[in-house]
């Protein structure tokens, strides 16, 4: 072997030592955490793991018990509904309101301020505040009847069939904010000279927004509903403070039921079973988009 | 003659800011106008109000003598191309062009008829299924001209519809307009800071400076007879020689002087008296200065040349005389090295006086 | 002015000058302050703004009443009688288990655990967004789009490996193993955060430095970090609302006597058995709620940056 060859092999794996060395740690957490974690999790959900984890295989017994509570499918339903609910109204909501902000209004800056301040707050507060307003003594309903309406019922949080809209009525409180924010960004970013010729053309304001803005926000409304719809699968924090999945089991949601079996039932083969369940569902939103964002554009 | 636009005392302030101010115009029928000048100038401004996209602050706008200074866009007889050309990214060409005539509930075989006559004028038949984005500039360009062509309307107006093209381009599609204008005969308002494009396409141009109307002439006459230094400065590529000095009396006739240097001005038209001792700007262009086949009787310089610029068909020489540096344009095939000396006369016939202060033209 | 001759055409309907000044729509279209256009846009504006304004009127009024008052009915009402005894209460005596020292306990935890997760999670974060965005290896892009996928993962599918990690290293349950899973957790946005930032920088100055002979660190140091001030400040934005407002990792990564105070704050509230004091529950809340409340009113635009920055995906 003449001296050159060897050379070579060394150098490519020292170039840019130091960058490679100071990522190490994103390396270590998106592959041994996100990544090994993950296919642990989904691996150990096949166990009978109870209080620690043990390599007992048994099959998909975990995810056959898991079907069969009524606990988990009540959970996957509310997640259903508020996810879907949840989707919908705050894409619309703070689509509309993005559309009021962009008419180039005086005080464009307090408003957005107020619309956006509930974003800051935990879920935890947003939680226990709307608990307080909904609270059926002192709360909303309670008002209404002192004013006169005295058999108007408004308790969604002791009301097992629509406590799940309590819920949603916090979390779009919370959240709207700022899907209004990214509307309007991509509202902003619409060539000015587009809604001039629209004016010239004789389009109504309503036709032009349906017809001609909103295909045009195609991106914005894409990557809005993925980080609401990531949002929604991760709910865990509002319900444990606003109705700690009651009553009873009314509001259970499948964040809610990991934990309490993880950490509080002493079964993890449950809890691993059912995160891999959330696992799934979020699998299942992400990949068909990232394959039409980025599909055959770039290769790692 | 009848006008088809006509803008009456129109001035538009944003707060405190002036952006035009008591402008007065009139468009006259199937006349290719054009609005020239720099950034800011108000150009864009006074379009936008003639479209009704701005409100004015003051005035009248008149289209084919009707008061349309409340009107919305559409109701003012308008088509209207941008310099983005603005089209729905969404919707094929046809949806393009279609789309403002279904709102106006215009019936189908009419919005057929007016596609076919518009994709036939501007050549676009083989494109009216297709996305803008699947669509060149020039492509583009031609389908924003058509959305306006299909509303069937008397003016037309440009903002700047070739600044986004490349050179080439541009002076293709330069050519289309012009042959569009003459096969339409409408009206046609058409803004830019070009001066080429000003100077191929008008029948009329009005230059602005800081919302005010400097010229309003025929390109030839702003050409030959600009009316103020900022207009002779404007126009003109190469731009005109400035020598500043000042009027003298040498045998009875008036002269312009200059570090020393007297210049006859003999053949100068004008009708104020040149009164000695003014102080004055001349004006000449660079192809008015010669340096060969000189008028018999002209008067003779004697010139250095400084430095020369080989531009093959013309060749731009600068000279030094009179303590100023000047350009002077002569035919590509001489070469001229520098510290060469030379005899240069001026054509006085098509040279500008204006006032030092003033600016205007004497 | 050429122009001026042309105002006495004599067109058919064009006749004197006089025929047009004064006469016919001039000048501002007339437009009442009132119209109907403003009244549904700002009515609407202000209707919504009433909506989001509402939870925060009613904590803040139901905080500072008395029980009785609070009993009496209206949520809406404004206190009677302003008294700030719920406050001190829930900062200094609320009962949280056997602890009976109020959210003060919680706050100071909710301190300590929040600088340093914010300097170590935005330190790792900015030097891996640098490195990304300057010194691309092979297989770098391909590590940062797992780890941007990692972003849309549930906490809860990947916490429990995390947790035996944790206990091998045997920093489970201290301060030291929370500021790790914040760091893990924050690690997409923020990488993603600098990376764009720093990719966004003109290039020419890191060439210029690489051929003055600066290293990675030299020019992290030197160059990078003095031009970054509004991205590091977007970014602590970000990770102290995060951090402060988390619950999730509060609950399942510390020990009672260090719960952040989003935790106490739960079991203050959700916890207490027989009688419910709204007013100390409030005032709790909003205690809990300020720090990042005041972050946000502080920081306005550069707030919203933030978050359409993390939002925005490359």
């Amino acid at each position: 072997m003449t001296g050159m060859a060897p050379a070579k092999r060394p150098n490519q794996l020292f170039r840019n030592l130091n960058a490679k060395i100071a990522s190490i740690p994103m390396i270590l957490i998106a592959v041994g955490i996100f990544l090994g974690g993950s296919l642990w999790t989904v691996v150990y959900s096949f166990t009978n793991s109870k209080l620690l984890p043990r390599a007992t295989f048994v099959g998909f017994d975990q995810f056959e018990r898991l079907w069969a509570s009524s606990r988990w499918i009540i959970s996957i339903q509310n997640l259903a509904i508020y996810g879907i609910l949840s989707l919908i109204f705050s894409m619309v909501i703070g689509f509309m309101l993005a559309a009021l902000m962009d008419q180039k209004i005086r005080f464009e800056n307090t408003f957005r301020t107020i619309f956006l301040y509930p974003f800051a707050l935990s879920f935890i507060v947003t939680g226990l505040v709307w608990q307080w307003i909904l609270n059926p003594e002192f709360g909303i309903q309670g008002i209404v009847r002192s004013m006169g309406w005295e058999s108007f019922t408004f308790d969604p949080l002791y009301n097992p069939q629509i406590v799940i809209y309590g819920i949603l009525i916090a979390a779009l409180w919370q959240g709207t904010g700022l899907v209004m924010c990214l509307m309007l960004a991509g509202l902003r970013g619409i060539d000015e000279d587009i809604w001039k010729a629209a004016r010239v053309d004789g389009i109504p304001m309503w036709r032009t927004y349906l017809f001609i803005v909103i295909p045009m926000m195609r991106p914005v409304f894409i990557t809005t509903l993925v980080i609401i719809a990531s949002g929604i699968v991760k709910v865990y924090d509002l319900v444990v403070a606003q109705t700690s999945g009651g009553p009873g089991n009314a509001s259970e949601v499948p964040a809610k039921y990991v934990y309490d079996y993880m950490f509080q039932a002493q079964n993890l083969g449950q809890g691993f079973a059912a995160s891999t369940m959330m696992l799934l569902t979020v699998a299942i939103i992400i990949i068909p988009w990232a394959y039409l964002e980025f599909g055959g554009k770039k290769r790692g | 003659m009848n006008n088809s636009v006509s803008i009456r005392d129109l001035s538009l302030s944003f707060g405190a800011v002036s952006v035009l101010q008591n402008l007065n115009l009139d468009i006259r029928d199937g006349e290719f106008l054009v609005l020239l000048g720099s950034s800011g100038c108000g150009k864009s401004t006074l379009l936008n109000c003639i479209a009704g996209l701005l409100e004015p602050t003051e005035g009248q706008i008149f289209i084919k003598g009707r008061n349309v200074t409340w009107e919305e866009p559409k109701d003012r007889g308008i088509g209207m191309v941008f310099q983005s050309y603005a089209l729905y990214p969404q919707m094929t060409v046809e949806k393009n062009l279609s789309f403002g005539l279904r709102v106006a509930k215009v019936p189908k075989e009419d919005i057929q008829r007016r596609i076919a006559r518009a994709a036939d004028i501007l050549q676009i038949q083989p494109l009216l299924n297709r996305k803008p984005a699947e669509l060149s500039g020039g492509q583009r360009q031609r389908v924003a001209i058509g959305r306006a062509l299909v509303r069937d309307v008397d003016v037309f107006l440009f903002d700047e519809p070739l600044s986004n093209l490349d050179a080439k381009l541009r002076s293709e599609l330069r050519v289309e307009i012009k042959r569009l204008h003459h096969s339409l005969k409408n009206t046609m308002i058409y803004v830019t800071h070009d001066q080429i494009e000003a100077l191929t396409l008008a029948d009329r141009i009005a230059i602005m400076k800081s919302g005010v109307i400097q010229q309003l002439d025929d390109p030839v006459t702003i050409y030959n007879r600009p009316v103020n230094l900022f207009v002779a400065g404007f126009i003109g590529s190469p731009s005109m020689n400035f020598l500043r000095g000042e009027l003298a009396e040498e045998g009875g006739c008036p002269v312009f002087r200059t570090h020393g240097v007297s210049f006859s001005l003999d053949g100068y038209d004008t009708a104020e008296p040149l009164m000695p001792g003014r102080k004055v700007v001349l004006g000449v262009r660079p192809e008015h200065i010669h340096v060969d086949n000189h008028k018999a009787g002209a008067e003779m310089h004697d010139a250095v040349v400084d430095i020369e610029e080989p531009m093959g068909a013309d060749n731009l020489l600068w000279l030094k005389h009179a303590g100023h540096t000047m350009s002077v344009r002569t035919g590509g095939a001489k070469r001229f090295a520098p510290g060469t000396k030379l005899q240069l006369s001026f054509d006085m016939s098509v040279a500008s006086l204006f006032d030092a202060e003033t600016e205007v033209r004497i | 002015m050429a122009n001026i001759s042309t105002l006495n055409t004599t067109a058919a309907g064009f006749d004197a000058v006089s025929e047009y000044v004064g006469s016919g729509p001039s000048g501002r279209r007339p437009r009442r302050a009132m119209s109907a256009r403003n009244i549904m846009l700002y009515g609407t504006l202000f209707v919504a703004a009433l909506y989001y304004l509402l939870p925060l009127y009613v904590m803040v009024v139901t905080s500072l009443k008395g029980m009785p008052e609070v009993r009496m009915g209206n949520i809406f009402s404004p206190p009677m009688e302003i008294t700030f005894e719920p406050w001190v209460k829930a900062w200094a005596q609320a009962c949280t288990g056997l602890n009976c020292d109020g959210l003060s306990r919680g706050f100071w935890n909710s301190v300590r655990i929040l600088i340093p997760s914010v300097v170590v999670s935005i330190a790792v974060a900015s030097v891996s967004g640098y490195a990304l965005a300057n010194w691309r290896f092979k297989g770098s892009e391909f590590f940062f789009s797992i780890l941007i996928i990692g972003a849309f993962i549930p906490y809860q599918v990947m916490i429990y490996p995390v947790v035996i990690a944790l206990r091998e290293i045997g920093v489970y349950g201290t301060l030291t193993g929370l500021v790790i899973v914040h760091t893990i957790f924050g690690m997409p946005i923020l990488t993603l955060l600098f990376r764009n930032y720093f990719a966004s920088l003109p290039v020419e100055l890191f060439k210029a430095a690489r051929i003055d002979g600066a290293g990675f660190w030299q020019i992290y140091l030197r160059i990078m970090l003095p031009m970054s001030l509004p991205i590091f400040v977007v970014a602590m934005i970000l990770q102290v609302t995060g951090i402060w407002n988390d619950f999730l990792f509060g609950v399942v990564f510390t020990r009672p006597d260090v719960y952040p105070m989003t935790v106490q704050l739960n079991n203050i509230v959700n916890s207490v058995q027989g009688v419910k004091e709204y007013n100390v529950n409030m005032a709790a809340t909003l205690l809990t709620g300020a720090v990042p409340l005041i972050v946000y009113f502080l920081s306005g635009r550069l707030f919203v940056r933030g978050i359409a920055a993390g939002a925005v995906k490359g």
